[in-house]
């Protein structure tokens, strides 16, 4: 086994895009979920609209600023076409809803019958769509090496792109810590304890539930752009599992914290890594490296379940505020 | 002009109310609630049937009758947290049967639950916030900009600070809400329900679950509600309180209106009676020492007793 | 954490006492992890005799931004799968061998781009097939990050254009214009699919109406149930009937087990109906990986033999197929039979309507509940090994991808009421089957549950389920 390989690779999960693009999903999940109490099972399908819309926008000849609003656009009007029927039932509703309304989405952009938009089950290539934002690099050409790691700068899996999903999550840190502390943010806390409440003192819960269900699309949106820019855009990568890695990186790093989102992403990235690789290279092939996928999903689901019944409030929650239960 | 001005609220009120006569559905002299033809059904149980009713101004309207009257269905009607098969109602001269329920609070009328809604996992202090009206930075874009409401939240902050320390809450101002006992909450309830400055109060069962040596404060609270020139419904059990504090009192039962009139008098009434004897195995008299076997006897010593005390208040 | 669900905006309406355990559960237990952990090998070493005796199918492979994908199929000159044959994947991402699978189809996953050159050992081949060129036994595949490549090798009379491979159910062409004979073959086909549905569904939702769980995991009880006959009939030899019971008793242990060791720790301690949802998510995604793991991303046959068709009418159906229908149709009438007339059954629905008060009366809502689990778990099972069949084949994720038209039956039907869970699952099969006449056939699934959207919009209490009362 090659530890110094696995650890570097280990190490470089932290800043990969990936990283970046879990954890801006995440931070979409929780102004959902742990800002406003919204169930959202479906954030694979934010994530597919900001891709499909990014990729299909910049295939059509739109400059990179007009494709990321399209992807938004899309996005945000995914949430609201959900937001409409649901946000104003039970919030098991929404669970169910916003999950089929994934799939529906999946089904639609794999299907045979579009593959002149969507490339189909295949997909759209990444060099189909890469172009554009490549082009607005302001790195040199050519590939720099920091430490162990070296990436291309400009080019695909490259240091331009960690820098843009990186700056993305920083930016979406300090909004998110910015509405929880304000007044705004105040009445989604509200609606997550107790709607009718809230009701009764004149908000509008429902427009408040909408305001937050596209404001985390959006941020799921943002993540599937940088999820898809170091390789293609495939339907099937951004189905149910996906949802539920983010579930599990919110809860893993604490649902309604500022930085629970991005530590958990690290953190869920870097183990699995680990984790996979280490199967991989065990001596005697005991595993495929399907198999190391699969046995590493196996544990992601074990983790979700074991943090729900043992440690909802994640590692940076507040036990005190998650574990206090009025009724 | 001096004398009326002597008068306690109270007073005035009950000489008010003095001519109204006593029967289901009588005009008031000055109606904040108007109501007509409300029904609601759910499957084939009529909930609620109310042909007329009306609300007077600046008093404390109690809403009494047995388990399944239909009492808190028209609450939930008449605040909007529930939608009628029929009828309409105005309040303040303003129709009112379309709105939803945060419309029918921003119009002045805010209402408490039958079961706390304290929210508990926020602080007291979030909770009175929360019910605070005319903040700028509860919307989206100007929330990222604290100067624009930080004035604001201050202000805010010294009513609320007022309203706690007269609801003896100011030493939980940094308590979670989820930490106080259940009569707390129920003040934290009614004072979060004032930091709208509502014009009408509609309590449900504000004395379900509280431990009696906090009723008598609450009951102060909300006398000094109506003094202070609120209207105030309430839909309450506990039958002692109804006589103590409230001017006005109706009696409900399946769904319709079946009496009205004075607390001190309202109990004599026969479809009183009837309603709750029809009941009498899960009559909510509230008082337990009213649920023993022989409803009719205590049913009789009430009146009786009324009748003494409200000779010796004449 | 969310710790209670939403009552509905509505006003307060029963259901969301739910969440809450029975009033005799006053004193709280810790949970006994140990429960989990034994459910959980019990269950491995309940499918790990099968891990070796599963397809050689180098697992599944999903193409994401890790992961590319190198797959091919394998047929014999007749069409049929070409099973053992042996290939050589190798390029930037070292090499490694794979076989293909019972259903002729083979999946390499990589973890770099590049060209990947896929050799094919001619020895392996089933007796008497030759490629159609047999100069060519590699083939170079340039291979992207998060897609699929393919490699093709034809087998048939050398220079033959080989037999083009039937296409499956997959097919995404847009179908021709339906004729009045294609209507009725699909609203047939529809209609059993229902009734398969149904046999799932109507588990899924006495557990929500018994509990207040909105269980995720449901689908892999409907997997189980279908991989246990797998392993009964492929690997251990035995006949689809006993095969079948066995699964069903499987299954019925699995529902069993998993109340005692999770769902019941976690109502004692009161833990809210959200976050068990949310524990039914991870425990999905286990138990799903967990097949993947043990069987490999390939199709599992249950039955190799192709069943003889009947002709009624305008309908092709095939005779598994009825039987499994017919099956459906008696087991739900069971159940209803359970549901109305016995007193468990009973039981079973007045802690349906009104946990808090069946408990007043004296039912033991715990005993009631785990019927219902076990019962709920059976009768996926049941449903598992039927759609196994009618789908021909089962896959590790076949409960999963149909989870979401359960939980549209059971919604569509109103949440908790098991009649309208048989309603509404009769509704979505119909559904996605016949809209396979008027859009490409891809999509079917997705028709169905635009359709659950649209019910919500107009009637959110579902077909058959009532509007609550207020407060």
């Amino acid at each position: 086994m090659e530890w110094t390989r696995i650890l570097i690779n280990v190490a470089g999960e932290v800043f990969a895009p990936a990283t970046a693009a879990y954890a801006l999903a995440a931070i979409g999940l929780n102004i959902h979920f742990g800002m406003t109490g919204l169930i959202n099972m479906g954030q694979a399908g934010f994530m597919l609209m900001g891709a499909y819309g990014f990729a299909i926008a910049t295939m059509n000849g739109w400059p990179v600023w007009a494709a990321v609003a399209a992807g938004m656009a899309a996005a945000a009007v995914f949430a609201v076409i959900l937001g409409i029927p649901t946000l104003s039932l039970r919030g098991d509703y929404l669970a169910i809803v916003t999950i089929a309304a994934a799939e529906i989405a999946r089904y639609t952009v794999r299907s045979s019958s579009l593959t002149s938009i969507t490339g189909g089950n295949a997909g759209i290539a990444g060099n189909d769509f890469k172009g554009s934002f490549q082009q607005l690099c302001p790195l040199p050409e050519g590939s720099w090496s920091l430490g162990p790691f070296q990436y291309s700068n400009c080019l695909s899996n490259s240091w331009w792109l960690r820098i843009v999903g990186w700056g993305l999550v920083a930016i979406g840190i300090v909004l998110v810590w910015r509405w929880m502390k304000s007044p705004w943010g105040r009445v989604l806390k509200g609606i997550r304890e107790d709607e009718d409440a809230v009701r009764s003192l004149g908000k509008n819960v429902y427009g408040y539930k909408m305001q937050a269900l596209v404001l985390g699309g959006l941020f799921g949106a943002l993540g599937g752009m940088i999820y898809v820019l170091p390789s293609a855009v495939q339907a099937d990568a951004l189905g149910r599992t996906l949802t539920f890695n983010v579930w599990t990186i919110l809860l893993l790093g604490g649902a309604a914290t500022v930085f629970g989102p991005v530590l958990g992403s690290i953190l869920m990235w870097t183990v699995l890594m680990f984790i996979k690789s280490t199967l991989r290279d065990m001596p005697g092939g005991v595993f495929s490296s399907t198999q190391a996928e699969a046995f590493s999903w196996v544990l992601v689901g074990v983790t979700l379940m074991l943090l729900v019944i043992f440690r909802p409030q994640g590692i940076l929650g507040d036990r005190k505020e998650v574990m206090l239960d009025g009724r | 002009m001096a004398a009326e001005d002597l008068a306690t609220p109270r007073d005035r009120i009950a000489k008010d109310l003095e001519a109204v006569p006593r029967r289901p559905g009588s005009a008031k002299p000055d109606a904040i609630i108007v109501a007509d033809h409300v029904t609601r059904r759910f499957g084939g149980m009529t909930a609620v049937d109310v042909h007329h009713l009306e609300i007077q101004r600046g008093a404390i309207t109690a809403l009494i009758g047995p388990n399944g009257a239909g009492k808190t269905t028209l609450f939930n009607l008449l605040t909007g947290f529930d939608r009628p098969n029929s009828g309409e109602w105005s309040f303040d001269g303003r129709p009112l049967s379309q709105l939803s329920a945060a419309k029918v609070a921003r119009a002045g009328m805010v209402r408490t639950f039958q079961l706390t809604k304290a929210l508990s996992r926020m602080t007291v202090m979030e909770n009175m916030r929360l019910g605070a009206t005319d903040q700028g930075g509860e919307r989206l874009v100007p929330s990222l900009f604290p100067p624009l409401w930080r004035h604001r939240e201050k202000e805010i902050t010294e009513q609320a600070e007022e309203l706690l320390a007269r609801f003896k809450l100011d030493t939980k101002r940094d308590d979670f809400a989820g930490s106080l006992s259940g009569g707390q909450r129920k003040l934290l309830e009614m004072a979060r329900a004032l930091m709208t400055k509502p014009s009408t109060v509609m309590l449900d069962e504000p004395m379900a679950g509280v431990n009696p040596a906090l009723t008598q404060s609450l009951l102060g609270h909300i006398q000094d509600l109506r003094d202070e020139g609120m209207t105030v419904l309430f839909v309450e059990h506990d039958m002692h309180m109804v006589r103590h504090i409230s001017d006005w009192v109706v009696v409900m039962a399946e769904g319709r209106v079946v009496a009205e009139g004075p607390p001190t008098t309202i109990m004599q009434d026969e479809a009183v009676v009837d309603a709750y004897l029809g009941a009498h195995h899960d009559t909510d008299l509230g008082d337990d020492s009213l649920l023993g076997d022989d409803v009719l006897d205590e049913l009789e010593a009430e009146a009786e007793a009324q009748e003494h005390r409200t000779q010796e208040d004449a | 954490m969310q710790q209670t669900v939403h009552p509905s905006p509505t006003g307060p309406r029963p259901r969301h006492r739910r969440g809450a355990s029975p009033p005799a559960a006053g004193h709280r237990r810790r949970p006994r992890p140990r429960l989990v952990a034994a459910l959980l090998l019990a269950l491995a070493g309940l499918v790990t005799t099968a891990a070796a005796a599963a397809a050689a199918t180098d697992g599944p492979c999903t193409p994401d931004p890790q992961t590319a994908c190198i797959a091919g199929t394998m047929r014999t000159a007749a069409g049929d799968p070409a099973v053992g044959v042996q290939l050589e994947v190798s390029g930037p991402d070292g090499s490694s061998t794979v076989t293909t699978g019972q259903d002729g189809r083979w999946t390499v996953a990589v973890h770099e781009a590049g060209d990947y050159t896929v050799t094919l050992d001619v020895a392996t081949l089933p007796a008497g097939e030759t490629l159609t060129n047999p100069d060519v036994t590699s083939r170079t595949v340039t291979v992207e990050l998060g897609r699929q490549g393919g490699a093709i090798f034809r087998l048939g009379p050398p220079n033959s254009a080989g037999t083009p491979t039937p296409s499956g159910s997959d097919s995404g062409t847009p179908s021709p214009a339906p004729d009045s004979n294609r209507v009725a073959q699909q609203l047939a086909n529809g209609i059993v699919f229902g009734l398969l549905l149904a046999l799932a569904s109507v588990g899924l939702s006495l557990v929500y109406g018994t509990t207040g769980l909105s269980s995720f995991s449901h689908g892999e009880q409907v997997t189980l149930g279908a991989v246990t006959a797998y392993v009964f009939t492929q690997s251990v030899g035995l006949s689809i009937v006993p095969a079948a019971v066995l699964a069903v008793v499987v299954g019925g242990i699995t529902g069993w087990l998993q109340n005692a060791g999770i769902w019941r720790q976690l109502r004692r301690r009161r833990v809210g109906t959200t976050q068990q949802m949310i524990v039914t998510i991870g425990l999905s995604m286990a138990l799903q990986y967990f097949f993947q793991f043990l069987f490999g991303g390939g199709r599992l046959r249950i039955l190799t033999a192709s069943s003889s068709p009947v002709h009624i009418g305008p309908v092709v159906l095939s005779v598994q197929t009825l039987a499994s229908a017919a099956i459906a149709i008696v087991v739900l009438a069971a159940v209803a039979y359970f549901l109305l007339f016995t007193r468990t059954g009973r039981a079973t629905r007045a802690v349906s309507d009104n946990p808090a008060l069946a408990a007043a009366s004296g039912i033991g809502v715990e005993s009631v509940i785990r019927t219902v689990w076990v019962g709920a778990a059976a009768l996926a099972a049941l449903g598992g090994v039927l759609t196994g069949l009618y789908f021909q084949a089962t896959t590790w994720n076949m409960g999963g991808t149909i989870l979401l038209l359960m939980f549209a039956s059971v919604t569509l039907g109103g949440l908790g009421t098991a009649f309208g869970a048989l309603a509404g699952s009769l509704v979505i099969g119909i559904v996605s089957e016949m809209a396979s006449l008027v859009m490409p056939s891809d999509m079917r699934y997705a028709a169905a549950l635009i359709i659950l959207i649209l019910v919500l919009l107009v009637r959110p209490q579902g077909i058959l389920g009532r509007a609550d009362r207020v407060g």
